[in-house]
């Protein structure tokens, strides 16, 4: 809500030129939002200090976002916009210092060029990241960073420090420029959710990043944080039920990565405008469900991609595609499809007639009906296609009548309670002819250097190679399958293989 | 007069012109008739486009097939002169299992021509008439064997003015009967178990020559038998005699078995196998009279495929009724009901392997039948089978409706081998199918509401369901919402008691309950005494002995055994305070932080945080630039005065926040007591409530303060505003006020009323700086919400107190979850 942009250039009270705002004045500026004011705190020949106070109305700003809108939750009306630097400080820096922001000053036209002596204070600044991620970003720009954490809440030291810090920059730059700064930075610390979903963002970040962001380190987090999550809008209904239970939303978010499509408009847009950085369109290449990559896939996520043997996910995909092509299978069902990289696998390949994937999650299913773009497959593509939402708890006559299942890491994904729900829907209802599952080794797991814990943080379990075998046999027998037992993956002679599979066959009699 | 039976698709016959409109206006609905005029038009703009004829026909079959599969008795209005056209409606109306019956209007030819010349829009020509009359006339011959159930025909205009319709019940149809009835399974000629059976119901046997011949109940109840008297047992004929007779002094009614269909035929001389008992049957009434063996033949030769019974609510069959043959009338539907839905195929014991289409029922109407031997009845979806193989030295078992009492005796001796075991049918009712939750659905209660479940919340509901919720088994309530009451116009007030009041009174209510909001998560425990209850009553083997449960279904801890166990150990007193071995509480569970310790750190405490480093910099400026003489005098005292109401905040929901070790510091706090074996004992007076959970007496058990206000009493309200004043200055969350006892109908089960610092932390820390604009809120649908979850929660409870399958008492619970995912304002 508060920004402070000092200088101590002679005379310091040209800030206000550039600024275009009278260093005399208290000049208000109406927002959507509520209301932003610039006044001058100091105006000296030595030092000079432009506040701009933002006053967040939270009625205003959840009425101006409309009853669709996705945070139709408690958290728009309780929320840190009317007190901390966020998206919404950075919307009304652009409106009120446009002219300086473009670089432009009338009276005294040397001035926009010249670096200056500046120091800006943010005392609320939202950095998700922390405190380290507020100097690896401005840092490459010139500033000297100090960021202060703040501690959540005095009363209980325990619950350690909120993600808000105290930031301060000083540096000599333009001033232009620490304005662009701030406006393209701002957000990409806060990293909220639901505030930069318009299409013409990507346009707005090129602009401002202009002649920096090209050469930034971080310029893979700074363009994928700028245009925000934007799965974001088919949440409304779900976001609800997780307040309701006492949770932070992002608890209920489906057990699968965001990422963007192929060939969807933002990023590419962005790699082609900006300049050279990888591409993140290359789903098949993610691990799927966000899990733990393979050794040798390296960071996933922001990084330069270097040369790496093919990642888990691939190969566990094509050890899939491959085993449904050996049982001879024309019909198959990918059972909890999350974003449909397995089903997309199938339909390029014309032998199996009929793919449907099923999931839980209708945002997952959402992604893929993205990604697979049914709309634009020719019919006879699109007639091999089917995508339904379901839960495998639940007896459902939609999922009988395929030659082949495919449970593809989703069983860990079950409470162990339930589990037996599953088998009999599976197993005892479904009963298909073949069913193939794949769930982690949790012996293989001292591969992984970083990894504490499961593979995922929604894994209810993960099994042993004894643990999964006594599963797949008592399930076998008690259904009337016999199932063999496959490693996926590179075996390691001590741990065994990262990915276990097991290949169900019905027996002809039952 | 003409009569078809109340469900059937009716076929009018005639020429363009003989008055078919005409005559269907007079006899039928508008909505009952469709004519294939409407449907040319619906598809062409152009009632007379002939092009557009084949698209009539298929709009026409397919708005019949709709009304025939709802049941709906249904009027073809076109001219069907052709032996094809009445195929394709006979083959249709087949397809729904329902009669169909032909009226044939035959007017002279120079009629029809006259009346099509007097209407302009059908210009065709005289041709188009005397052609589909010579159709007509070749049609007439024959038609009787199209598979109509009766030809009226009505030759001339006199008789198609005079004609009158009139409608049969069908034969299926005893809704009218209402019980109570004793329904008894096969007994396969145990004549004398029949007759225990009987005496031990309460019936009193007539005897003649020391021959059963009839029975009567002292309290008139109606026997009903599902069919299967004859063959394999000891006395076929003796049973026959004394069911024969209690049917004939109207105290019984019996459906046909597939024993007495195969029985009928072979006294009609055809040749059967005489395998399965049939040689029995035959040689025992052989031995007797002719006479006795003609009434035999002649009764089981009537006796219909199943009945419909009390309004609807029971179906008897032979070997049961899938919801759709309910009422229908078909071959196929008397198949099933006396043979069952079989695969075709043939077990190892020769015998045909039965699709189990009770485990797929759905249907409201309880389904009682025989057929299938089983060892012990057992409910299935709302269907139950009661063969228990008497005459394999089983029981014979009569169901008592509508008490739903089991009363067995058991088989003098064994007097037919079987050559398979008696087992019982493989299920589990508690396995929940997708049809049970998905799409958009509707939810009957008894509460008196029907809930309208939408898609999108359904979805919603699915995916929280199943990946986070505990068991379904455990899983038998979920808390409805709960509105605030009108708002307050009080100074510095958006909720104050007196609305409260004022809204009970106006709803009649004379007495109310004030009960403390406990301030932290709202829990539902689910408590057996022991491992071994929670697998009887609950089906849950894991060795578990209960679950405590938030709002959205969710598992309070990762390990739930400790609370679990010391919540059953608290609840000792009311294992015989209940007379139950378990029960269901419906709860708050404190801290708020220990459930909402990450949603508190991460959203409310963070508000918190960022205000306190901001506000005291953005004060300084302000004050600095006061300094200089710049006027910025109002936003500095709206500075400083958030400053302050943000320090409120903090304490607003650090007061609820305290640190937990485990169990240690966990309070649960219950307030009603949701239902126990056989009761739903949440519509039980909240004084009852009260009083019983005061029994406990625990550390872990946090009472609910209360009081009870008399609405009459200006004094009581005042007391209960006083009490609510110091509850909430005290930092309380404000209270719950209830009608004392449960009032039916659009009344809110409860409102709360929140006090003014607890309302921070919901409208945020300067809500008290805009009231006059929060005070336009919007409290309907919220309210709506609460009586329609209200009502789906006693549904839930209702259902699990009468012992119905696992899959009925998730569906009204689903219900509620998927309403939660409704857009409604969250403040309220």
């Amino acid at each position: 809500m508060l920004l402070t942009i000092s200088t101590t250039a002679r005379p310091a009270t040209d800030l206000g030129f550039l600024l275009h705002k009278h260093p005399d004045r208290v000049q208000e500026f109406g927002q959507s939002f509520g209301t932003a004011t610039v006044f001058y705190p100091e105006a000296g020949e030595r030092r000079c200090t432009a506040a701009l106070l933002l006053d967040v109305d939270p009625i205003a700003l959840a009425r101006s976002r409309g009853k669709g809108s996705p945070d139709f939750s408690l958290s728009q009306y309780v929320n840190d916009r009317p007190y901390a630097a966020s998206s919404l400080l950075a919307v009304a820096l652009a409106d009120v210092f446009r002219t300086a922001r473009a670089g432009r000053c009338a009276a005294r036209p040397e001035l926009p060029g010249t670096p200056l002596p500046l120091e800006i204070g943010l005392p609320a600044l939202p950095c998700r990241g922390g405190p380290e991620l507020a100097g690896r970003l401005f840092e490459p720009l010139g500033w000297t960073v100090s960021a202060q954490a703040v501690p959540l809440d005095e009363g209980f030291p325990e619950w350690g420090d909120s993600r808000y810090v105290r930031l301060s920059l000083s540096g000599t730059v333009r001033l232009a420029d620490a304005l662009n700064h701030l406006y393209v930075l701002l957000p990409v610390l806060d990293d909220a959710k639901h505030y930069w979903i318009a299409p013409d963002e990507v346009d707005k970040l090129v602009r401002a990043g202009g002649g920096w962001l090209r050469g930034h380190p971080e310029r893979g987090l700074i363009s994928r944080r700028y245009l925000g999550r934007r799965w974001a809008l088919a949440r409304t209904a779900l976001a609800r039920l997780a307040e309701l239970g006492d949770e932070p939303e992002e608890r209920l978010e489906p057990a699968v990565a965001e990422e963007p499509a192929a060939g969807e408009t933002a990023a590419d847009e962005l790699a082609a405008a900006a300049g050279s950085w990888p591409a993140r369109d290359r789903p098949d290449d993610g691990p799927r469900d966000g899990e733990v990559p393979d050794r040798g896939t390296g960071d996933a996520g922001d990084g330069e991609a270097e040369p790496k043997a093919r990642p888990l996910a691939v190969q566990r995909r094509e050890a899939v595609l491959r085993t449904l092509e050996d049982l001879g299978a024309v019909s198959v069902i990918d059972l909890g499809c999350g974003q449909g990289a397995l089903v997309g696998a199938l339909l390029a390949t014309p032998r199996f007639a009929r793919v449907a994937g099923m999931d839980v999650s209708a945002m997952a299913l959402t992604i893929a009906a993205r990604k697979l773009r049914p709309e634009r497959m020719p019919d006879s593509k699109r007639a091999r296609l089917t995508l339904f939402q379901g839960a495998l708890t639940y007896t459902d006559k939609r999922l009988s009548g395929y030659d082949a299942a495919v449970l593809m890491e989703v069983v860990e994904h079950v409470d162990p309670p339930r589990l037996a729900a599953l088998e009999r829907v599976v197993f005892g209802h479904a009963r298909p002819e073949h069913v193939i599952v794949t769930t982690p080794n949790i012996e293989y797991n001292v591969r992984y250097e970083f990894l504490t814990g499961l593979r995922h943080p929604d894994h209810r379990f993960e099994w042993t190679r004894a643990e999964f075998a006594g599963w797949a046999a008592r399930v076998a027998g008690e259904h009337g399958y016999r199932v063999t037992l496959r490693p996926v993956g590179e075996e390691d002679p001590e741990v065994g293989p990262p990915t276990q599979m097991g290949v169900f066959t019905r027996d002809q009699r039952s | 007069m003409i009569s078809v039976p109340e469900l059937s698709l009716v076929v009018l016959v005639g020429v363009s012109g003989s008055g078919k409109s005409t005559f269907a206006a007079r006899h039928f609905r508008p909505t009952q008739v469709i004519s294939s005029d409407f449907c040319r038009g619906l598809v062409s703009d152009d009632e007379n486009d002939q092009s557009a004829t084949p698209a009539a026909f298929e709009l026409l079959h397919h708005i019949v097939g709709t009304r025939l599969s709802r049941g709906l008795l249904t009027v073809v209005d076109a001219t069907n002169v052709q032996y094809a056209a009445r195929k394709a409606l006979i083959d249709l109306a087949r397809r729904h299992d329902v009669l169909a019956d032909a009226i044939v209007l035959d007017v002279p030819e120079e009629v029809a021509i006259r009346r099509n010349a007097a209407r302009p829009e059908r210009d065709f020509g005289a041709g188009v008439v005397i052609r589909q009359r010579k159709d007509l006339r070749r049609s007439l011959g024959k038609i009787s064997r199209d598979g109509f159930r009766k030809v009226h025909v009505l030759r001339g205009l006199d008789a198609i003015d005079d004609a009158t319709v009139s409608y049969e019940k069908a034969w299926t149809d005893r809704r009218d009967l209402t019980g109570p009835f004793d329904i008894i399974g096969d007994v396969h000629g145990c004549r004398a178990e029949l007759e225990s059976l009987l005496r031990r119901l309460g019936w009193v046997i007539e005897r003649v020559g020391g021959q059963a011949v009839s029975a009567r109940h002292p309290e008139a109840r109606t026997a009903v038998f599902v069919g299967d008297l004859v063959d394999r047992g000891p006395d076929t004929p003796g049973v026959l005699r004394l069911v024969m007779g209690m049917v004939e002094a109207g105290a019984a009614i019996c459906v046909a078995g597939n024993h007495e269909q195969k029985l009928v035929r072979a006294l009609n001389g055809r040749a059967v196998k005489t395998t399965h008992g049939l040689r029995e049957s035959l040689d025992q009434l052989g031995a007797g009279p002719p006479e006795f063996a003609e009434r035999a033949r002649a009764f089981m030769d009537g006796l219909i495929s199943h009945y419909r019974l009390d309004g609807g609510r029971l179906v008897v069959a032979h070997a049961g009724l899938k919801e759709a043959y309910h009422g229908r009338a078909s071959g196929r539907v008397r198949a099933f009901a006396l043979y069952g839905d079989t695969t075709g195929e043939t077990d190892e014991y020769g015998l045909p392997v039965r699709y189990p289409w009770a485990e797929e029922y759905r249907g409201r109407a309880m389904v009682v039948y025989g057929h299938t031997p089983t060892v012990h009845p057992e409910w299935v979806n709302n269907t139950i089978c009661l063969d228990t193989g008497c005459v394999f030295g089983g029981s014979l078992t009569a169901l008592r409706y509508p008490e739903r009492e089991l009363v067995q005796v058991p088989a003098e001796q064994v007097w037919y081998a079987s050559v398979k075991p008696l087992g019982g049918p493989a299920r589990d009712p508690a396995m929940l199918d997708i049809g049970d939750v998905q799409g958009t659905r509707h939810v009957e209660t008894r509460f008196g509401t029907r809930v309208k479940v939408l898609e999108e919340n359904a979805a919603a509901a699915l995916e929280v369901m199943s990946r986070f919720a505990v068991d379904p088994r455990w899983l038998v309530y979920l808390p409805p919402t709960m509105a605030p009451p009108e708002t307050s116009r009080l100074d510095g007030f958006l909720e104050h008691p007196h609305e409260a009041f004022e809204e009970f009174a106006a709803a009649g209510v004379t007495e109310v309950v004030c009960e403390e909001k406990h301030m932290g998560s709202r829990a539902v425990a689910v408590l057996a005494r022991t491992p071994e209850v929670a697998a009887a009553r609950f089906g849950v083997t894991d060795g578990g002995s209960g679950t405590v449960y938030t709002r959205t279904g969710r598992p309070f801890f990762g390990d739930l055994a400790p609370l679990v166990d010391g919540l059953r150990e608290a609840c000792e007193p009311l294992w015989t305070a209940l007379g139950s071995d378990w029960v269901a509480l419906d709860c708050e569970l404190l801290p708020w932080s220990a459930k909402a310790g990450e949603l508190i750190r991460a959203q409310y405490a963070s508000v918190g945080a960022a205000a306190r480093a901001a506000l005291p910099e953005a004060v300084s400026a302000l004050e600095a630039a006061a300094g200089r003489g710049l006027d910025v005098g109002g936003l500095l005292d709206r500075t400083r005065r958030r400053a302050g109401n943000a320090a409120l905040f903090r304490d607003a929901y650090a007061r609820y926040c305290w640190p937990v070790d485990g169990l240690d510091g966990v309070r649960l706090a219950p307030f009603q007591i949701l239902a126990c074996e056989g009761r739903a004992t949440a519509l039980e007076p909240h004084a009852w409530h009260l009083s019983t959970l005061a029994l406990l007496d625990s550390p872990l058990i946090t009472p609910t303060r209360h009081v009870f206000v008399s609405l009459d009493s200006a004094e009581s309200r005042a007391g209960a505003v006083a009490w609510w004043e110091a509850l909430t200055a005290a930092g309380g969350e404000g209270m719950v006020v209830k009608p004392a006892v449960h009032t039916p109908g659009r009344v809110q089960p409860g409102v709360k009323v929140r006090g003014r610092e607890y309302l921070r932390i919901i409208y945020g820390p300067d809500y008290t700086e805009s009231l006059d604009v929060l005070r336009r809120r919007f409290l309907g649908k919220k309210r709506s919400m609460a009586l329609r979850e209200h009502a789906l929660g006693l549904e839930a409870l209702s259902r699990l107190a009468d012992g119905d399958p696992g899959w009925r008492v998730h569906e009204p619970v689903f219900a509620v979850l998927a309403l939660e995912s409704e857009p409604v304002d969250p403040r309220l």
